[in-house]
């Protein structure tokens, strides 16, 4: 079906520029001096501009969440069953922004973008940035579209820890946080992944100590591995079972070191197509501010407190199979806001995906969302 | 689900036991009409617990907080005291593990409210005579989809409180909508308590 013909696509996108002059002090100490961001807008802003919704990309997406482009039409958004006219976040009533966060590699500023004070490639020296500090630029980003208060922030995954730091840094300006497929903090196992996919690019001889532009190559052979081993985390046994089972690509074995079975193949040629598109130093650094996430570190470990400020409504979303955000992770989040007495709805969607479930058409999560912008949406009157 | 229509005979019952604000936490909450129903008769704030995709889909319409979960599985994500009223409304026939659950209540709650269908009205006892399972509109299944494992009559609640470290508070023991207050364990098919630890 290409964009046209579907009644419920926003269709044609394109994505603008922000310019930020004002240096951006960030959480490790390090400052940015200026900076763009990448962002796409879908639906319209209403007369008392009460109707924006800011949707957070995970680790591997950018601002094209919903959409086509007219030059490349087969690059669909990332969230495009999600977001549309009709769809659960509705863009006939809600103004929906996406935007790539600092550090990306899709055309906001990060480790491929010309650092001022050298003339060169940032690469290795770009800073390591955190969710709070995504958060901030989001922020100064909602002030350059007149947006005082958003009526929702919402990702899954890495962009659910957004939609979580949202309630507690800019308490005032967001009215409901929809978190889907999410965790107060990694777990140590979740680290020793991340960990594996930083080794993988970091020790591949292409990526000459993160200033691999300067010598016109890449470490792909790396940044495909660190893929392979994010990969496998999202799905779950069952699905992989499901998917690919034992199956033989050429019905036999060969006793050799090609990829045989269908999921190797298919390991295979994802990383490869994500080796072409996403930059190493970009994925390390979002690996980073995963790992960093704990907003609860500075309440000593307390998530209770450290919630205390937001004034929010939440939508939490987990789904049974999520091995890597499994659903007792969610529940940290539901006790720490049942403390805090605030305005919750919690679902444990009984799917079979794994952690990539919260991209997936599932009924019975997309009408629950639906309901609760439907919710959100009388609030905003629209 | 539950499904409720609109405003079941208990649900009025259970509006006048509850202060004004109260913190209130129901269990098996199904569409979430009594906690819409407490939030615009009381004010408060309200959290559900339901088990079925399709009674938090319904909470969450109804504009409700609603949390998903398995009460059987012990209510370990609610701190002791932390409401004012736990509130298992035609849900204790349903359940397991009563003990537990009416235990769990006191330890989440200061007070409990039940409702269940009181199995010693006398149309039941009529039907069993009869050597038939009863059904009427508080017990409208068929013995063998009824999801109603521990059918209890009035007396049998209270021998259970008794024995449970368990002090009946209020009782309201209806028919049709109405109180019933001679001979309530034959009377009566819909009993509403309010309790708290003895």
């Amino acid at each position: 079906m290409d964009g046209t013909a579907d009644k419920h696509s926003v269709g044609i996108v394109a994505p603008q520029t922000a310019r930020f002059d004002e240096p951006l002090r960030l959480k490790s100490g390090a400052g940015i001096g200026g900076y763009e961001l990448v962002f796409e807008t879908y639906g319209s802003l209403n007369a008392d501009r009460s109707n924006a919704v800011l949707v957070c990309h995970a680790l591997n997406a950018s601002h094209h969440v919903a959409g086509r482009y007219a030059g490349d039409p087969d690059n669909v958004g990332w969230w495009d069953n999600m977001i549309g006219p009709g769809k659960p976040l509705d863009t006939n009533r809600f103004c929906v922004i996406g935007v790539n966060n600092l550090g990306g590699c899709f055309g906001s500023t990060g480790p491929q973008s010309i650092n001022p004070a050298t003339g060169r490639a940032w690469g290795a020296d770009f800073p390591v940035v955190t969710v709070e500090d995504w958060v901030d630029a989001q922020a100064r980003l909602a002030d350059h579209l007149g947006i005082s208060r958003f009526a929702a922030v919402m990702g899954g995954s890495l962009g659910a820890m957004q939609a979580l730091s949202w309630t507690i840094q800019y308490p005032e300006r967001i009215g409901h946080a929809l978190v889907i497929a999410c965790a107060p903090n990694l777990s140590a196992q979740n680290i020793a992944f991340n960990e594996v996919a930083r080794q993988a690019i970091i020790t591949d001889p292409d990526f000459h100590e993160g200033h691999y532009y300067e010598h016109n190559t890449k470490p792909a052979r790396g940044l495909r591995v660190a893929r392979m081993v994010g990969h496998i985390t999202y799905l779950s046994d069952d699905e992989m079972a499901s998917k690919f089972g034992r199956q033989l690509r050429h019905g036999k074995l060969n006793y050799s070191f090609d990829a045989e079975f269908e999921i190797e193949s298919y390991l295979r040629h994802q990383s490869h197509k994500f080796s072409d598109y996403f930059d190493a130093n970009t994925y390390l650094r979002i690996t980073k501010a995963l790992d960093y996430f704990d907003p609860a570190a500075g309440h000593g470990g307390n998530l209770t407190l450290a919630l205390e400020p937001a004034t929010a409504g939440f939508l939490v979303v987990s789904f049974t199979t999520d091995w890597r955000f499994s659903p007792e992770r969610s529940r940290e989040i539901i006790k720490a806001l049942l403390d805090n007495r605030r305005d919750v709805t919690y679902a444990e969607i009984d799917a079979p995906h794994g952690h990539d479930a919260f991209l997936l058409d599932d009924p019975r999560y997309h009408r629950l969302v639906a309901a609760y912008y439907d919710r959100i949406g009388m609030e905003a009157g629209v | 689900m539950k499904t409720n229509a609109m405003q079941r005979p208990d649900f009025a019952a259970i509006a006048n036991w509850v202060k004004p604000g109260a913190r209130i936490l129901d269990l098996g909450c199904g569409d979430g009409s009594l906690l819409r129903y407490l939030n615009e008769q009381r004010g408060g704030i309200g959290y559900g617990v339901e088990i079925d995709d399709e009674g938090i889909l319904a909470s969450a319409r109804n504009g409700v907080n609603v949390i998903q979960g398995d009460l059987e599985r012990g209510l370990s994500g609610f701190a002791d005291g932390s409401f004012d009223y736990v509130i298992l409304s035609q849900t204790l026939q349903a359940v397991r593990s009563s003990e537990r659950v009416i235990r769990e209540m006191l330890r989440v709650g200061r007070e409990g409210i039940v409702t269940f269908p009181n199995f010693g009205y006398w149309r039941n006892r009529l039907h069993v005579i009869l050597g038939k399972m009863p059904m009427s509109d508080n017990l409208p299944y068929r013995w063998f989809d009824t999801p109603n494992i521990h059918l209890c009559t009035i007396t049998d609640f209270e021998d259970f409180c008794r024995g449970h470290g368990v002090r009946i508070l209020e009782r309201i023991v209806m028919r049709d909508g109405s109180a019933v207050d001679f001979l309530p364990n034959l009377l009566g098919s819909l009993a509403v308590y309010r309790f708290e630890r003895a």
